[in-house]
């Protein structure tokens, strides 16, 4: 059965999309600054482990030889570059979203608050005072 | 069967998380979810053998940034506000994206196809060169360290910088400097 | 956290079996999953779980801030600084077969091992930077909030 095959095959990819949508639904649809970091960290993650599974050998074992390095040539091994990749992109990932966090503690001090909504309605005003200010001194013609 | 069985519940439970984590409003308990999701994950990695990254992933995700999340959420907010704005154009929106990405995978090689193009190039040689290169067990390591040595010192600078965008964000040492009122401070709050 | 009696003891029982699970990791990194990442990571997990049962004060007493600054930059200069020894050394910078020129691959596990070193400094000085600058701050809500 060819179909069955191809669905089981491809079923990892598709679900891994899932996880990535989840994470992207979040960035898109919640206002919380803090929650939109989570839906990246969750996007991150699922691509990740999409990308580990790029490197996956059906019957394979992890890419680590025995400490002797006696290689049984008949052992297949899962390819290993991915995983590298991956691992160092782990920490740059925890490195920047901490960058992130830091942001939102900066926002938190100078807004009050960190709901989208809110930073935005704030920007709005502080325009709207800006644009009477100098329209008073142009002679309320701004 | 097995193997499908298992990962099949792994999924189950990272999508489980992953709604968890968009219906709720409480921050807390959204970080200890993504801790979570990062376990969740470190296991499903191991079973696609990828046990450095799994160690990495359980000890960055599930430790380190619960931490930073935590300390994040006692300077800021600890509930998220309820929505204003209706789902559907978002939902739409992941809806397409999602599409177009499954409709990418569809010319994939199965998974865990020995032939396909992630297998055969650069990465059988490292395989096939590296006992006699190196002569160490870990390929992991030697790949890391030694054939994609620009690449981890490259990653290792962006550790470096964002390390230091976040001092020069938060640590305070800029307070030394005398502060000037600025124009709009205290309209603000 | 003056009043957590079990979590002190326990803390204090398991900061220097998680430093010695962290060299463990980087030193064995040759052998098994592991490496200066992971070691790097471990070993910020110690100073960070010290600071968060013990205050910011003590866990600076024993890794102060500049040194986890210093930190930061100097894991970057032993890497690099590799590549620039086999630089001067006549090879291709990061090329480790120059530290033996009559055994390559001893000069890579001498190369791997200093440029793993090098990772782990500056993951570990990073992580606790980043710790310290996120404790430093001064909560700014009230407690109702929760």
């Amino acid at each position: 059965m060819p179909e069955i095959e191809y669905i089981l095959g491809h079923l990892n990819y598709w679900l891994f999309t899932v996880l990535m949508m989840t994470g992207l639904y979040i960035v898109v649809a919640k206002g919380n600054l803090i929650k939109k970091i989570v839906g990246l960290n969750l996007f991150q993650s699922a691509v990740f482990m999409f990308y580990i599974s790029l490197g996956k050998i059906t019957g394979g074992t992890a890419p680590i030889f025995p400490l002797d390095m006696r290689i049984d040539p008949a052992t297949v091994y899962t390819n290993p570059l991915p995983h590298v990749l991956i691992l160092t992109g782990i920490v740059v990932g925890i490195a920047t979203t901490s960058l992130g966090l830091a942001l939102i503690v900066r926002i938190r001090e100078e807004y009050n608050t960190i709901e989208e909504d809110e930073i935005l309605g704030i920007e709005k005003e502080l325009v709207a005072q800006e644009n009477r200010t100098l329209g008073d001194a142009m002679g309320g013609r701004a | 069967m097995l193997d499908l069985f298992i990962d099949l519940s792994l999924f189950t439970m990272l999508v489980a998380t992953g709604f968890a984590i968009v219906k709720m409003r409480r921050l807390f308990g959204v970080t200890m979810m993504t801790g979570v999701f990062s376990l969740l994950s470190a296991m499903l990695l191991v079973t696609l053998d990828a046990v450095d990254v799994a160690f990495t992933e359980a000890a960055v995700g599930a430790g380190i940034s619960t931490v930073l999340m935590l300390s994040t959420l006692t300077l800021t907010s600890r509930i998220e506000k309820s929505p204003v704005h209706t789902p559907w154009i978002p939902l739409l929106v992941v809806a397409v994206t999602g599409a177009v990405i499954i409709y990418g995978t569809l010319d994939m090689p199965n998974f865990g196809d020995a032939n396909a193009p992630a297998q055969v190039g650069v990465a059988a040689q490292y395989m096939e060169r590296g006992p006699e290169d190196m002569d160490l067990p870990n390929t992991v390591t030697y790949i890391l360290a030694s054939y994609r040595g620009y690449d981890t010192m490259g990653e290792t600078s962006v550790v470096f910088t964002a390390g230091v965008g976040v001092l020069m964000l938060i640590s305070g040492l800029r307070r030394r400097r005398r502060r000037k009122p600025s124009r709009d401070e205290g309209e603000v709050s | 956290m003056h009043h957590h009696l079990i979590l002190r003891v326990v803390t204090k029982i398991l900061v220097a079996p998680i430093i010695l699970f962290a060299l463990y990791v980087q030193f064995h990194g040759d052998f098994s999953p592991g490496g200066g990442f992971q070691a790097g990571v471990l070993m910020a997990v110690a100073f960070i779980l010290y600071g968060i049962v013990f205050g910011l004060e003590t866990v600076q007493a024993v890794m102060p801030a500049w040194l986890a600054h210093k930190m930061m930059a100097a894991g970057v200069m032993i890497y690099a600084g590799t590549g620039v020894v086999s630089l001067l050394l006549g090879y291709n910078f990061l090329d480790y077969g120059s530290f033996s020129p009559h055994h390559p691959s001893h000069g890579q596990h001498w190369g791997i091992f200093s440029v793993e070193f090098g990772v782990l400094i500056t993951v570990t000085g990073v992580m606790v930077s980043i710790y310290y600058a996120f404790a430093a701050r001064r909560p700014a809500i009230s407690n109702e909030e929760w």
